[in-house]
């Protein structure tokens, strides 16, 4: 029985039953993994561990399965379900479908779990005894994010949030009385509702870039993998096998570190090319929050490394990699519950979430720490210290140094929860930033140090001379370096005080020093195997990082200062004007950006979308160089009032020109409400209006016009005037007066660049009557902001170089492990 | 004691200072009152736009200078001066946070963050009037 006309109810059904499926099933695959855990050698534990990983198999079906059902709602626009009409749209290109899968909480949600389902089959296939526990936990991780997805009332709470609820169920008609039978609130939805909708919500416009497709599903594969590691970590607690289990997780978190770490840069990029604070960070506490678990699971990567090599640092292991977990949980907490409100910009707002997910943290974060603080004496640790001369010491101290900053970070972030709990009101600093960066600056320069020297150290102790011997070359080559980037590179950041700036030259030689010496380390410290230079090839990459990360922030220049020509005291003495980092383009007049001339040619708009790509042609004043931004923004799109601007940028391999539009003339509602002025003139005199003046050049009498309609007999009166701006340049007009048949016509002329219209009132011989408006509703103009961005390129290849190394050091480990299961 | 207790120790020292020092640059959320109690000091004003009150804006002669009056919630007014372009959806707006400092003639303001109904996508209020622009009746 149909009551409602056209809907495709099906994969809804099918999505209903697969999201019950795979709950049942992760519950299942828990409880029997825990029971062939706990049953050990027993003959029993193989039919568990069976029973369980066809459990786990048939919930990464099902998980696969409502992902594919997801999709196929969205890819067919049927928009009777919320989810396909909330996130997307008809005009939406194909590529931008699987981003606004991920966009609401439920897909985003859902892609997390995927890639725990995939991780889960990685880990069957490969871990052998430690399959059973590590799974437990991993499929219990599994059951609490298949209760995200539920949808399902208890009393007023809502478990989850169910993505195939259809539009009629959501509450949206409840309002909209032309959904309801005879357009009656109190009558039920009329059957044919659906043939009304005519299209989706869409995607954020925001999020229409090519990063969102690939950003999130990478940074969840990052956040997912986090659990590797916990789980393994947990297990050997658990199971009291407490050292077993390091060289197993140890390709896992450097897997994790790798993906977590580009993931969270493929969001900087994005926020780079679309979003318009200017940059590619900003401690957002969205950022923070993906920050801060992957700061602390570096540390524990190097823990981890140390008691592999020395035996020492398992107790510290142990924390760091049950916090980088416990921070995903937390992380997650933060920007899905709503809390952080004023805070962000862009965090997703509650969904009446924020208990289910307060409750997760207290079921998985709490019982691992209590767990971790009970077995804590039994951790093996080594009695004696380590050396100060010894690599393990200082790995430490930078894991440490890693962690503290982690911390800090977190706690800045966590305000709002404080906040909240205390009711209190703090808020963000004058210049939150560079609360950030004050501290962060000696993390980079402490880690910068440690990067290049540590490698350089053996393992125990080191002796000075062969220490000192390896190490000359590359100090000397890196202080010369250095010294030149300092004396030439011309990195003047005057926004703080003079200290800060000696900080940031400090920074900046400890990141050359962290790149040479890394370098130098592939030869003289493993003597050019590839297959051991992994992780010196990581910290290289890390060293650009640092580098292009000051740099690009420290040399980054405004272009578009306000150098329009107007005069500093054009607003009054007294005027508190400051130069501003706006400038308006008006259509057609260049105007100065640093060594460029800058014209807006015009606009063009998207064909089917209120999106407009504005034109704006560079052409420099030096060379002969010339090319065209076109930065584009949302104009009142679909409902979201105001502009969304997307920045364009120009790349050089050196720096980049960034530009965005920051206002538009409001085309509806400037009206002319300017009226004409009368200036009785002589020729030769001068008008004044508020951007210069006009000069009256000559008033000439015609008795033929080039016009329509000018008939002979019919007399005509030309005024030839200029209009001076304060910018220096000028613009002729000739508007023009018309005597015919005792009637009097005036023809206005108009100068679009000054916006100024003028006009003949009356004539008296050699003087006249000239009108002057002034009008801003004739005028096209916009307002952008533009930026060079140096050495932006130098980070984002160190990313790369990074996740490379990370990549080898991982593909080595596995090898050592095989070798060794073989052996 | 080892060394590297030690080493811990002096962080987490550390870590505690900075996170004072932080409580201390922070500022607060303040009305237009204690925004004036507080002349010199950088707040975060709440505040909505006071559209019977002249508003001063000219993109064309100077993107980079808004004038207008903020009321907030108690109807206590104050002039504001922004050295940026105008948000686009300043009018919309229902609420502003006013970053900035009163210097005694007005609140020089250095950034606003306006706080539209239509601000987040989940906000029941702008599905409905997104429903109503993408049905046809």
């Amino acid at each position: 029985m149909d009551k409602y006309f056209g809907e495709t109810l099906l994969p809804g059904q099918l999505g209903h039953f697969f999201i019950i499926l795979s709950l049942v099933a992760s519950i299942v695959a828990c409880f029997a993994f825990f029971r062939a855990t706990r049953a050990g050698i027993e003959p029993a534990a193989a039919q568990w561990k069976k029973l369980a990983r066809y459990a786990f198999i048939t919930q990464a079906v099902s998980v696969l399965a409502i992902f594919s059902l997801l999709f196929f709602i969205i890819y067919n626009h049927l928009f009777e379900y919320r989810y396909a009409w909330q996130h997307s749209s008809r005009s939406l290109e194909f590529k931008y479908l699987l981003a606004c899968f991920w966009e609401g909480q439920e897909g985003s949600f859902l892609l997390w779990s995927l890639w725990h389902c995939i991780l889960g089959l990685v880990l069957i296939r490969t871990s052998g005894k430690w399959e059973t526990p590590v799974m437990t936990i991993i499929s219990f991780v599994q059951v609490c994010i298949a209760t995200m997805v539920m949808g399902i009332y208890f009393g007023d709470f809502r478990l989850g949030s169910n993505p195939f609820l259809l539009m009629r169920d959501s509450g949206l008609y409840d309002n909209a009385p032309f959904m309801h039978i005879g357009g009656d609130l109190a009558q039920g939805i009329r059957p044919d509702y659906l043939s009304f909708i005519k299209d989706g919500n869409d995607l954020n416009p925001l999020l229409q870039n090519r990063w969102m497709v690939i950003h999130p599903p990478v940074l969840f594969l990052g956040f997912a993998s986090t659990i590797v590691p916990f789980a393994f970590a947990i297990s050997g607690l658990w199971l009291k096998r407490f050292t077993e289990w390091t060289k197993a997780a140890m390709p896992w978190t450097l897997f994790s570190v790798a993906v977590f770490g580009v993931g969270i840069m493929m969001g900087a990029w994005w926020a780079y090319e679309s979003l318009t604070f200017g940059g590619y960070w900003a401690w957002d506490p969205v950022e923070n929050a993906s920050l801060v678990p992957w700061l602390i699971l570096v540390s524990g990567v190097h823990t981890l490394l140390i008691f592999n090599s020395t035996g020492h640092s398992l107790r510290a292991t142990y924390l760091f990699l049950l916090l980088g977990f416990a921070f995903v949980i937390y992380s997650t907490y933060l920007t899905r519950s709503g809390v952080l409100g004023e805070a962000s910009v862009h965090s997703f707002t509650g969904d009446g979430m924020g208990y289910q997910l307060i409750f997760f943290l207290v079921i998985l974060v709490l019982p691992s720490l209590l767990l971790y603080i009970l077995r804590y004496k039994q951790i093996p640790a080594i009695r004696k210290e380590e050396q100060t001369s010894s690599r393990e010491f200082w790995m430490f101290i930078g894991s440490l140094i890693f962690f503290f900053s982690a911390l800090i970070i977190i706690g800045k972030t966590s305000v709002p929860v404080f906040n909240k709990i205390f009711g209190s009101s703090v808020a963000a600093p004058e210049d939150a930033e560079f609360a950030y960066n004050q501290i962060q600056i000696f993390v980079a320069i402490f880690i910068g140090i440690l990067t290049a020297v540590t490698q350089y150290l053996k393992y125990k102790s080191t002796t000075g001379k062969s220490f000192l011997k390896k190490i000359a070359i590359p100090t000397v080559v890196a202080a010369i370096v250095a010294a030149l980037v300092l004396t030439f590179g011309d990195i003047n950041y005057s926004r703080q005080s003079y200290g800060f700036l000696i900080q940031i030259w400090v920074a900046v030689t400890c990141a050359i020093y962290a790149i040479i010496a890394n370098a130098a380390y592939i030869w003289l410290g493993v003597r050019g195997k590839l297959g051991l230079s992994g992780g010196s090839i990581a910290h290289v990459g890390f060293g650009m990082v640092l580098l292009g990360i000051l740099l690009s922030s420290a040399k980054k220049e405004i272009l578009s200062y306000n150098t329009s020509g107007i005069p500093k005291d054009f607003f009054g003495k007294n005027s508190k004007e400051k130069p501003g980092e706006n400038l308006t383009l008006v259509k057609g007049i260049a105007m100065k950006m640093g060594k460029f001339d800058v014209t807006y040619l015009g606009d063009s708009a998207h064909p089917k979308k209120q999106q407009w790509y504005f034109n704006i042609h560079f052409k420099s004043r030096t060379d002969n160089e010339e090319f065209t931004l076109r930065p584009n923004a949302f104009v009142n799109y679909k409902g979201n009032e105001g502009l969304m601007a997307n920045p364009d940028s120009k790349h050089y391999p050196g720096h980049d020109i960034f530009t965005y539009v920051s206002a538009l003339p409001n085309k509806e509602k400037v009206m002319d409400t300017a009226s004409f002025s009368s200036n009785k003139v002589a020729v030769g005199d001068s008008i004044f209006y508020s951007q210069g003046v006009l000069v009256l050049e000559s008033l000439t009498s015609r008795d033929n016009l080039p016009i329509d309609g000018f008939k002979p007999g019919d007399q005509g009166t030309v005024a030839k005037l200029r209009a001076f701006s304060f910018n220096k340049s000028s613009y002729a007009a000739q508007p023009l007066l018309i005597q015919a048949g005792g009637q009097q016509l005036s023809m206005p002329d108009t100068i679009m660049p000054l916006s100024l219209i003028v006009k003949i009132n009356s004539t008296d011989g050699q003087t006249a009557d000239i009108g002057v408006k002034e009008s801003d509703a004739i005028l096209e103009f916009v307002t952008l902001k533009a930026y060079k961005f140096p050495f932006i390129n130098l980070l984002w290849l160190g990313i790369v170089v990074t996740a490379l190394g990370t990549f080898m050091s991982m593909a080595r480990r596995i090898r050592v492990n095989r070798l060794s299961k073989e052996s | 004691m080892k060394k590297i207790h030690i080493i811990g120790l002096v962080f987490i020292a550390a870590s505690i200072a900075v996170l004072i020092s932080f409580l201390q640059t922070a500022s607060t959320y303040d009305t237009v009152d204690t925004a004036i109690s507080k002349q010199g000091k950088f707040v975060h004003l709440m505040a909505r736009w006071d559209s019977t009150a002249p508003l001063q804006y000219d993109a064309i002669r100077n993107p980079n200078f808004l004038s207008f009056t903020a009321v907030d919630s108690l109807s206590k007014t104050i002039r504001v001066v922004y050295h940026n372009p105008k948000p686009d959806n300043f009018e919309m707006s229902e609420r502003l946070v006013l970053k900035g400092k009163y210097n005694g003639e007005f609140f020089d303001c250095e950034s606003i963050q306006t706080k539209c109904p239509s601000k987040y996508k989940e906000d029941t209020k702008q599905m409905e009037k997104s429903l109503q622009q993408t049905t046809s009746l």
